[in-house]
């Protein structure tokens, strides 16, 4: 078992849900995101997922693009990912890189998983990569003990399904609902029927993804999922201000509600 | 036939190709293969689209010799493939007429496209109203811009025109926009996209409905004393490339030349020219050259040409360029603007900005292989778009006179 599933299961004997919290890097300047990372591990993130700033970010809405596309336009590296990877290992939490594969590619899928690793990180998010096309990215984790996490959609069929828990390591990031990243009113009936579906097909570990921006709602998405991941509520709380007590305070109000104290 | 190069299935062509593309639309991309691999062999389909391309779009497009325009692309002979008199303007129905009586197969109601240019929004919008779907265009601001007159035509057509304010405002960030889209309404939209790359089927299917391009040329060319020595055609994302190339795939005495846009010159860095100037990667769904920096960010692309200013290029001519079956050569802003107007001026044909790259390669090729040579060149589209854009250019305008 990997360090990231020990990691899920020992919070899951807490009886709660793990907190996964999602920032980009260099947002909105490199040292304040390394800051920011920290602080969501003091304000109670037990999981930290870092993100590389790219150029077309296709599965992103509003949000998080403007908060790449300030990263990008300060000078923000791939580098820096892995100094923030540090950072977040350091502060107590597993740390993972959710990253487009155009960045992993051109640095060389194996370089990649060697920096993540060396860096401290245990796993990498690929939300333009699947298991079928992700073989080379999937070989290079393997040999350096990275952890692959792939994504399950409500379109997602009863075949790949079982491909993508087949090939996920860590934990399979369910989607709660077709669309891009960003806030919403409310989950949807659909998170639940994936995260299902997911466990179906053999998943040991479920964590779910888009849209969740409330205690209210991460503690309803824990009554069925192992994790509940955070990234736009973070971002807007975090803001072009740099304002870490804002984020703080909405990491608590998440960290509350995987304990069912929504 | 074993051995031919016509027709390559995918997804991968060569290393090139494949599906990169967040899981949320698998299974739609799946349903689509699937309906096409299935509507390709079935004669209502077939027939339905070989009635259209006679009575709606107005094929088979002619192919039109033009010898005072060959007088300055050394004395070879010159002939255009007028796809630029097809219903609409352009190439771009070809596809789009494929793409939207695939969507009445799926039975889906809504179909989304991006557009540069305009010219695939404009055809989208036209395939829309004819067979009654709800159609929204994506186009970035600064096209929407440079194209106002297309613009306007899809909003005359019926179609809801998005401008896309993020990233460089092009063609890039509208295809960005439209996967936004897509990945919340698949249930209820279809993606007409509108070049031969993407993720798989696009860049195959795409392909197959541009091919009667070179499947009617070259009929024509044989009728006309024989095959060409050369195919040029321009090249943004490469739709009617592949389509004027497929057919003399397996001709090997006929050189495809594809004209990609340099811009400013590929040395000043502010061009388009992705084979000339990019690097394998993955962009908008598949492995192809982009034009990338060292991390592996897309780079901005530059072209006066909205159709051809696109940082990637389909994966089937990285292929066929990776395997030395074709060219591509950068054409600069200047080169094809100067090609635009001679083409104007000595035969009275006003073409597409983006087809006057091909035409610009065509003078270059001339003048190299001189009076023996027949070049075929595929106008792609028309210029009445690209007016007040060329009007500018030339300083035309009223008021632009000293
Ligand atoms: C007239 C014309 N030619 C060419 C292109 C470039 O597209 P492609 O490379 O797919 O043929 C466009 C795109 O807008 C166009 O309008």
């Amino acid at each position: 078992m990997s360090a990231l599933e020990d990691r899920i299961d020992e919070i899951r004997a807490q009886g709660r849900a793990a907190l996964i919290g999602y920032l980009p890097v260099g947002y909105p300047d490199v040292d304040t995101s390394i800051a920011a990372v920290v602080a969501m591990v003091e304000a109670g993130v037990d999981i930290v997922e870092v993100g590389p700033p790219y150029s077309d970010p296709m599965m992103d809405g509003p949000v998080i693009q403007h908060a790449a596309a300030t990263a990008l336009e300060r000078g923000v590296r791939v580098d820096d990912t892995f100094r923030a990877v540090r950072a977040a290992a350091d502060a107590g939490a597993q740390a993972l890189v959710m990253s487009y594969c155009n960045l992993m590619l051109s640095r060389g899928y194996d370089r990649f998983a060697a920096d993540l690793r060396a860096a401290g990180g245990v796993g990498v998010i690929t939300p333009d990569l699947t298991p079928d096309t992700g073989q080379e990215w999937i070989d290079a984790a393997r040999a350096h003990e990275v952890d692959t996490i792939f994504l399950a959609a409500p379109s997602t069929t009863r075949e790949r399904m079982h491909l993508t828990v087949g090939a996920s390591r860590g934990f399979v990031y369910a989607t709660s609902l077709m669309g891009v990243t960003g806030e919403r009113a409310s989950v949807g009936d659909a998170a639940a029927q994936v995260v299902a579906a997911a466990r179906d097909a053999g998943a040991a570990r479920v964590c779910v993804g888009l849209g969740v921006s409330t205690g209210a709602q991460a503690a309803q998405v824990a009554t069925y999922a192992d994790g509940v991941i955070v990234g736009s509520a973070f971002v807007k709380a975090l803001g072009d201000g740099g304002d870490l007590a804002a984020l703080k305070a909405k990491v608590a109000e998440l960290a509350a509600g995987v304990r069912g104290d929504a | 036939m074993t051995g031919s190069l016509q027709q390559a299935p995918g997804p991968f062509f060569g290393e090139f190709g494949g599906r990169f593309v967040p899981e949320a639309l698998m299974a739609a991309l799946d349903e689509l293969t699937d309906a096409y691999e299935k509507a390709r062999i079935d004669p209502v389909y077939t027939d339905e689209l070989t009635r259209l391309a006679l009575e709606y779009t107005g094929r088979p497009s002619i192919v039109t010799e033009v010898p005072r325009f060959a007088r300055h692309a050394g004395g070879a002979r010159v002939w255009l493939k007028r796809e630029d008199l097809n219903h609409s303007g352009s190439h771009k129905i070809n596809n789009v007429l494929g793409q939207a009586l695939l969507t009445k197969r799926l039975g889906k109601q809504r179909v989304i496209a991006e557009t540069g240019a305009g010219q695939h929004g404009v055809a989208t919008a036209t395939a829309a109203a004819l067979m009654d779907l709800e159609c929204v265009i994506y186009m970035g601001e600064e096209d929407t811009e440079r194209q106002a007159l297309n613009v306007a035509r899809m909003r005359l057509l019926g179609a809801e025109v998005i401008p896309v304010a993020t990233g460089t405002r092009t063609l890039r960030d509208a295809i960005n926009e439209a996967f936004r889209d897509w990945v919340a309404n698949v249930d209820t939209t279809n993606y007409v996209f509108g070049t031969a790359a993407g993720p798989h089927p696009f860049p195959a299917m795409v392909r197959d409905f541009q091919r009667v391009i070179s499947v009617e040329a070259r009929e024509q060319m044989l009728e006309r004393g024989g095959l060409p020595d050369a195919v040029l055609a321009c090249v943004g994302g490469g739709s009617n490339a592949i389509g004027s190339f497929d057919a003399f795939l397996d001709d090997d005495s006929v050189r495809l030349i594809g004209c990609e846009a340099a811009g400013d010159g590929v040395d000043t860095g502010r061009h388009a020219a992705t084979l000339t100037g990019g690097r394998p990667g993955i962009l908008h769904g598949s492995r192809s050259y982009i034009l990338q920096d060292e991390e592996g960010q897309t780079q901005p692309s530059h072209s006066i040409s909205a159709g051809l200013d696109y940082p990637g290029v389909g994966p089937e001519h990285t292929w066929l360029h990776s395997i030395g079956r074709a060219e591509y050569w950068p054409v600069t802003d200047a080169e094809a603007m100067d090609a635009f107007r001679l083409l104007c001026r000595t035969e009275g044909i006003l073409p597409a900005i983006e087809s006057s790259h091909a035409l610009a390669g065509a003078i270059t090729l001339g003048k190299e292989l001189g009076p023996d040579a027949t070049l075929l060149v595929t106008l792609s589209g028309r210029g009445d778009k690209d007016v007040q854009q060329a009007a500018e250019w030339f300083d035309m305008l009223p008021g632009g006179d000293a």
